[in-house]
């Protein structure tokens, strides 16, 4: 046991846990939704357009929240508008809205004195550099994050699976998405400290994606996504401890060999399972 | 009072009382953006062209008609999908958008049946505009869709996920999702495509079985002996109606070849179509 109990005794690596597990738990749950509505690609896109929001914030000295999500906003409706006349693909629009802000990030952060450090703590994370006054943030807008997934579960659940109807219960289709999207937009700001932009789609997309191969039912997938990804966050920062290795690329390693072992072994489902029968 | 402001709440739009279940007046849709243009209006093309009908409570009816003939668009205009470029569609005294009284069945193509949801999560989800927001089903909502799942004998199948359901199984427990919404007006696009004879016949059994209830039915499908037969009216349309009424008076010869054109070979006193294909069309795209 000691080999688990021996970092505990620096309080930064108590934060790096307790920051991985909320991320861990916040991403996989939204991420269930992403993998459910095929919006992994728009989820990237996000992860990399918000960093503009994210420099100003922090050249300014303001909270990075709320320069991610005005740029997280500004991109959802930015690909709105360049699709709204139908002579764009929403995908395409992405992509120009992506690599557009995305540039514009890394060249105003190039004009910092610390630009390398920096750059490499957005895009990989920083998880050894969570602070007190950090994981309050991420505890807090993690919590808004999974309470609005608890109130709007079943609407949430219903432009998923069958937009039609929803239609005809006359949902507020419009106000759902954009929620879906301002969402999504949080749970980058919450998890970037802990696997950085570059690996974001990782944590939205690997444990909900593995939790799909095991589950038949969405409740479940939720629950068995979380502890998927909970479960890569501290064993994430526990392999970057012992094998002096960047935590971020830890974490969503970790949430890769998971998905690879159940896409091969699944019970009934997996690959090898498959060539036994 | 307040129960009674709920209860429209709930129930979208008030009905007014006597008006048709549904009725179009010289709709038409126009299919090219900028179409609605009127100095085009000459080369404007239609999907649906003038469509002029009406449903009372409680009837049913069949729209058939060639691929790309517009069963879909009319589907899709009644439920609000789709707006009218011109013309006027009233769903118990009201355009549909106001209305969580229409139910719709879509075409199996068109369903994720890999999604994780179990049968009666899909029939729970027909009561979430009754439910509200911020609200949880209640143990009253589940009963409802016990209920539902029994009056189209799939009981059985409640906890079973959808992918797991054959075809008329995965038909049944849509239309139980629309009894769960309380339904007035139900409609099916292609419900019958793909299903044997004996699922055919359970889901005839189950929409017989709302005749009592005033649930209004209509249907578009390619079957046109099942149109004639299990049918209150047919409406035979290619863009526009062609013809409308009792079955054995719209499905004439005359009638279909003015809708088939092209597709229809008479061969000594029978008729074939070369049409009946469904799945792969073009309107499913």
């Amino acid at each position: 046991m000691d080999w688990f109990l021996d970092p505990l005794q620096y309080s930064f690596i108590i934060q790096a846990l307790l920051a991985a597990v909320i991320v861990g738990v916040v991403c996989s749950v939204l991420g269930t939704f992403v993998v459910l509505r095929g919006m992994a690609f728009f989820g990237d896109a996000l992860a990399h357009t918000i960093l503009p929001g994210v420099v100003i914030a922090f050249l300014l000295g303001w909270p990075l929240a709320v320069g991610a999500l005005i740029f997280g906003v500004l991109t959802a409706v930015g690909i709105g508008v360049l699709t709204e006349r139908g002579d764009l693909k929403e995908d395409t629009a992405i992509g120009v809205v992506f690599a557009g802000f995305f540039a514009l990030g890394v060249a105003m952060l190039s004009m910092s004195d610390s630009y390398t450090v920096d750059l490499a703590h957005f895009l990989f994370g920083n998880l050894l550099g969570v602070t007190q006054a950090d994981l309050w943030t991420t505890a807090v807008l993690g919590a808004i994050v999974l309470i609005t997934i608890f109130l709007f579960y079943k609407e949430f659940l219903v432009i998923s699976f069958d937009p039609v109807l929803a239609v005809t219960l006359r949902l507020p289709i419009t106000f759902l998405r954009y929620l879906l999207l301002i969402l999504i937009a949080v749970t980058i700001v919450v998890s970037l400290q802990v696997v950085g932009i570059a690996l974001m789609l990782a944590m939205f997309v690997t444990p909900a994606a593995t939790a799909s191969l095991l589950t038949r039912r969405l409740p479940t997938m939720m629950v068995v996504s979380a502890s998927i990804g909970a479960f890569s966050g501290v064993a994430g920062v526990y392999a970057s401890y012992y094998l002096n290795v960047a935590s971020g690329p830890a974490v969503v390693l970790i949430a890769t060999t998971i998905f690879l072992l159940v896409f091969l072994f699944a019970p009934g489902r997996g690959y090898v399972w498959g060539k036994l029968v | 009072m307040t129960e009674m402001v709920k209860q429209i709440k709930r129930r979208g739009v008030s009905h007014e009382p006597g008006l048709p279940t549904l009725e179009m007046k010289h709709v038409s849709v126009a299919y090219a953006a900028g179409a609605n243009d009127v100095t085009s209006a000459r080369s404007t093309q239609y999907a649906v062209e003038d469509v002029t009908f009406r449903v009372g409570a409680g009837e049913r009816i069949a729209i058939v008609g060639p691929n790309g003939a517009g069963k879909s668009t009319l589907l899709k205009l009644i439920v609000g999908t789709l707006k009218p470029s011109q013309g006027e569609i009233d769903i118990f005294g009201h355009g549909p958008d106001g209305h969580i009284c229409i139910a719709y069945v879509p075409q199996r193509s068109q369903i994720d049946w890999s999604f994780p949801v179990t049968v009666e999560d899909v029939v729970m989800m027909g009561r979430a505009g009754q439910i509200g927001f911020f609200r949880w089903p209640r143990r009253a909502d589940w009963q409802v869709v016990k209920a539902c799942l029994a009056r189209v004998n799939a009981t059985h199948l409640a906890k079973k996920q959808i992918g797991e359901l054959s075809g008329g199984q995965q038909q049944r427990v849509f239309i139980a999702r629309a009894l769960a919404q309380e339904a007035e007006l139900l409609l099916l696009d292609e419900p019958l495509t793909g299903l044997d004879i004996p699922s055919q016949d359970a889901i005839f059994e189950v929409l017989e079985s709302l005749r009592p209830d005033g649930v209004t039915v209509v249907v578009s499908t390619h079957d046109l002996n099942m149109a004639a037969e299990r049918f209150d009216r047919v409406m035979l349309i290619n863009r526009k109606v062609v013809a409308l009424g009792e079955g054995t008076a719209v499905l004439t010869t005359e009638n279909l070849m003015t809708a088939y054109g092209g597709h229809m070979h008479v061969v000594g006193d029978d008729m074939l179509l070369a049409d009946t294909c469904c799945d792969h069309g073009e309107e499913n795209q």
